[in-house]
């Protein structure tokens, strides 16, 4: 299918969300939309996608104008959408969602599974995509999970699919196996909208590269091109992509995990007999494959998730099964994996945010009664300093991007007195010009002296910041390495072979 | 930004503002009541069915319609906040003050304990509590104040503060139950408040029957009353006739200390973040047992003054049928509390239009023959319409993000 925008323009109110905006799409091409978070990639698939309805120009389906008022009619002229948060249900199996809406029966209106699983075998023989359509949706990794969502596309006769940043969940050997499946489909004449923010996977993928912000088309992109150009063009100056790390002496032992065994919320041990130490002023960064124990490590720690044996000293303090105030009291800094979950509350302001586990510190609180002045005080000077993009410091956190609402987080970690720092996924879903901030401010807290647990599924991120990589493989640690390592020796130990092995 | 501010109109503004998808409820409610007056009686429907038999002039059934729906709106008008004739008559001669002000009186002594009874429930809203068992609270709050002002024999400078305190413990005490059940054991408060609400119903005619506290020489589930000392006395006076009492001023206090509570205050804030976002809360060291045991001893304790606050101030004893029925205004504040969108401003002025409706339904009533259910027809509506804002934004073309309260109030059941 050949796909073309002519002069897209979204507005929200006064807010110009897609401004004069063309595409094309060859039949077999992949194109990225690459742009950073709030450019208005988003808004201009949903125009696409017949979600919105564009205050100006045109959609054309190989030469034909279209106008869908809904995302039906999308699907039914070959348009497939992978969101980023996946419209699957999680009861039901692989072959029951990939069929919902569109069900074969038989008489009296019974599911016709056999129709349903054959379906689907055909589709995935088809476009090479291995699932078993009886597994149920709950069960199965993001990766595959994923999988379903482009067979539920093709299913429907997709012949352009859209994917929304569709590599933000997914883990390095995951991330591959869908470029994999990628190529394929473009072999097989399928277009590709890859919309995304990452600049190595464009570099690998992409035929052609839009680059949008601020809701324009700044230009078009050769993959060829430097990842310093594209970022500079997509962020509109020039970016830093290696972090500047001085060297520094570490001190003494600030973390201390000995034997450690915490068990997940099936009662199974997903850290088991797990050890680490991290030292004042050092960086470790923990590497490993999502789901490997890392999430209920960093829970033990923060006093979230009880512990079953073994023990956690923070600065020679034992802080095994504290409480999570006794912890934070403990100065321990955590920016949470979820930062929506855990980090933050979304209604509330960004100035509540910025004080959320420290109400009653002074000067924010007195004897049980807030000092909102304090409060406010302290928001302005932490918006100015962590550059917080808000109207306000009175807006709901919800009103922010997501690069800004980490930022307040970072910023509300990072401004009260620490004795150690964990970071889970401290840039997830961010983009350049956030995640080379917020690695500065780490690196800054490292050079000052501060102990910093790195927690992350991108590999880039762990080479990058990490004074020492700790790989972490079915609640052990597999080993302890040197950031020099390469990224095959450190991929390998992801998969539980020891440093010394390979 | 600055040139987008200046050239937003006034109505604009205006329309974006949350608390107009209310005011526009308001408004609908009263459309409603009036197509169920103009559907519910004989002559106005004949006069409309008879205009489109015959295709005649419209003008005879719109007449009878506008007669009939101003005549019930203006009674209702009169019976709950001001006759104009009656004013007019007590402003000129200087008489009939009493007269003038009963409505209004009735319509401050009908919404006193129901506004702190809904405070306490939007307290616990705000902390993502559903505290169903106000009503049985406050049934406990007005034994235990009927009690100590019965039987127990003070000067009225303690004594009546002695009772508003058992009343208020009362409550406590009856919210404690389900919060250390929910605390400790998890069990979900909605169905254990509910169910706390006939335990206490039960035993209250338990009480009335077979303790001290019965009506000497009396068979029936009837309580001793209280001490003159420890009634909330009359505001005007037992002369004026007027029965509104200084339970305002306990309501009026209510009201800002849990203003001050929710918006100054640490334990407040702390309450806000565990409504908003629980696992947050935990992240952030709040200690949610605690937490839950609090908003109950709180909510509960608001509750209890709300039964006390009206035995003291209105009834001066217990019976059977105290708070039961249509009288149960702990169930009431539920409504009332999301009405005013779990904030105490908003709930007072939701508990005075509360109040209003159901005095002034009475004198309509009793003026036109307009059943009183009608005034609960337009207080169901209106809640109706405040719970789907995306209606009366639709119908009005209103701006406004989704009410935070509505969010809040159906979230809760699942955890």
């Amino acid at each position: 299918m050949r796909l073309e925008l002519r002069g897209i323009t979204k507005r929200f109110g006064s807010f110009t969300a897609n401004h004069r905006i063309d595409l094309t799409v060859e039949p077999g091409q992949i194109h990225c939309l690459l742009g950073e978070n709030g450019a208005g990639k988003s808004t201009l698939m949903n125009v696409l996608f017949g979600l919105l309805q564009p205050d100006e120009g045109e959609i054309l389906i190989d030469g034909e104008a279209v106008h869908f008022t809904n995302s039906g009619e999308a699907v039914r002229r070959g348009i497939g959408m992978v969101h980023q948060h996946f419209m699957l249900v999680p009861v039901f199996t692989v072959a029951e969602n990939v069929v919902l809406g569109f069900e074969p029966v038989k008489s009296f209106g019974r599911l016709d599974r056999n129709r349903a699983r054959e379906e689907i075998r055909h589709v995935s023989q088809t476009y090479n995509l291995e699932v078993d359509p009886d597994a149920v949706i709950e069960e199965l990794p993001v990766g595959i999970q994923q999988r379903v969502e482009i067979l539920k596309a093709l299913n429907h006769n997709a012949e352009l699919l859209i994917l929304d940043e569709p590599t933000a969940v997914l883990t390095p050997q995951e991330i591959d196996a869908l470029m994999e499946i990628m190529r394929s489909l473009a072999a097989s004449g399928k277009s590709i909208l890859f919309i995304t923010h990452k600049l190595k996977e464009v570099k690998a993928i992409a035929d052609v590269i839009t680059v949008i912000r601020q809701g324009e088309v700044v230009g078009t992109a050769q993959p060829t091109d430097s990842e310093g150009d594209l970022a500079a063009l997509m962020v509109g100056r020039s970016v830093n992509l290696t972090v500047e790390k001085e060297d520094v002496t570490p001190g003494e032992v600030a973390l201390e995990i000995t034997d450690l065994v915490v068990r997940d919320d099936r009662g199974l041990p997903a850290v088991d007999g797990l050890s680490l130490s991290v030292r004042a002023g050092e960086i470790v960064a923990l590497a490993g494959v999502q789901g490997n124990g890392q999430t209920e490590l960093v829970e033990a720690i923060a006093g979230m998730r009880p512990v079953e044996s073994g023990s956690i000293r923070l600065r020679g303090r034992d802080v095994t099964n504290a409480t999570p105030r006794e912890v934070l009291d403990a100065g321990l800094g955590h920016v949470p994996e979820d930062r929506q979950l855990h980090g933050l509350v979304l209604s509330m302001s960004v100035a509540d945010n910025l004080v959320l586990n420290t109400p009653r510190r002074a000067p924010f609180a007195r004897r049980g009664s807030r000092n909102l002045g304090a409060v406010a005080q302290n928001a302005g000077e932490l918006v100015q300093r962590f550059d917080i993009r808000t109207t306000s410091i009175q807006s709901p956190v919800a009103s922010l991007s997501g690069g800004n609402q980490q930022k307040v987080i970072v910023a509300r970690e990072l401004s009260r007195p620490l004795s150690f720092l964990v970071a889970s996924q401290p840039t997830r879903g961010l983009d350049v010009g956030s995640i080379e901030y917020v690695h500065r401010q780490i690196v800054d807290e490292r050079n000052g002296g501060l102990g910093v647990l790195i927690v992350s599924s991108e590999l880039d991120e762990v080479l990058a910041l990490g004074d020492r990589i700790a790989v972490m493989h079915k609640g052990k640690i597999t080993g302890v390495v040197d950031p020099s390592t390469s990224r095959e020796t450190i991929g390998l130990m992801m998969t539980g072979a020891h440093a010394e092995e390979s | 930004m600055s040139d987008a501010a200046v050239s937003v109109s006034w109505w604009a503004r205006l329309r974006s503002r949350p608390a107009l998808v209310t005011v526009f409820a308001l408004l609908l409610g009263f459309v409603v009541g009036a197509l169920v007056i103009v559907t519910t009686t004989a002559s106005v429907l004949d006069a409309w069915r008879g205009f489109f038999h015959s295709w005649s002039a419209p003008g005879h059934a719109l007449k009878l319609t506008v007669d009939n729906v101003g005549a019930a709106y203006r009674t209702m008008f009169e019976g709950a906040i001001l006759s104009p004739s009656n004013f007019w008559h007590a402003l000129t001669t200087g008489h009939g003050w009493p007269l003038a002000l009963t409505p209004l009186s009735e319509t401050l002594t009908y919404a006193t304990p129901l506004a702190i009874a809904s405070i306490g429930v939007g307290i616990a809203f705000q902390t993502g509590i559903f505290n169903i068992g106000a009503n049985g609270q406050a049934i406990l709050g007005g034994i235990a104040g009927a009690a100590v002002g019965s039987m127990i024999h003070l000067p009225m400078v303690l004594h009546l503060p002695l009772t508003l305190l058992a009343g208020l413990l009362g409550g406590v005490v009856g919210g404690m139950v389900p919060g250390l059940l929910k605390a400790y054991t998890g069990a979900h408060e909605v169905i254990v408040t509910l169910m706390f609400n006939y335990v206490v119903a039960a035993f209250l005619i338990l009480t009335l029957l077979s303790t001290a506290l019965q009506m000497p020489g009396q068979q029936n589930d009837i309580s001793r009353t209280i001490d003159g000392s420890a009634q909330l006395p009359p505001l005007f006076g037992a002369s004026s006739g007027l029965r509104v009492n200084w339970g305002l001023f306990v309501a009026a206090a209510v009201a800002v200390f849990a203003w001050w509570f929710l918006e100054r205050s640490s334990l407040g804030f702390d309450f806000r973040v565990t409504g908003a976002n629980p696992q947050a809360a935990r992240a952030s060291g709040i200690n949610a047992k605690a937490v839950i045991v609090l908003v109950f001893a709180i909510s509960g304790g608001l509750a209890g003054l709300a039964g006390v606050t009206q035995m003291a101030g209105t009834t001066h004893f217990v019976d059977g049928g105290f708070l039961i029925g249509n009288a149960g205004i702990g169930f009431t504040a539920i409504t009332v509390s999301l009405l005013g969108r779990n904030r105490p401003g908003g709930i007072v002025l939701a508990s005075l239009l509360f109040a209003a409706l159901g005095v002034g339904g009475r004198a309509m009533q009793a003026a036109t023959g307009i059943p009183l259910d009608l005034a609960t027809v337009i207080q169901s509506a209106v809640v109706l319409f405040v719970a789907t804002p995306v209606l009366v934004k639709e119908i009005f073309r209103l701006r406004t993000a989704p009410t935070a309260a509505v969010q809040l109030a159906t979230k809760g059941w699942g955890s």
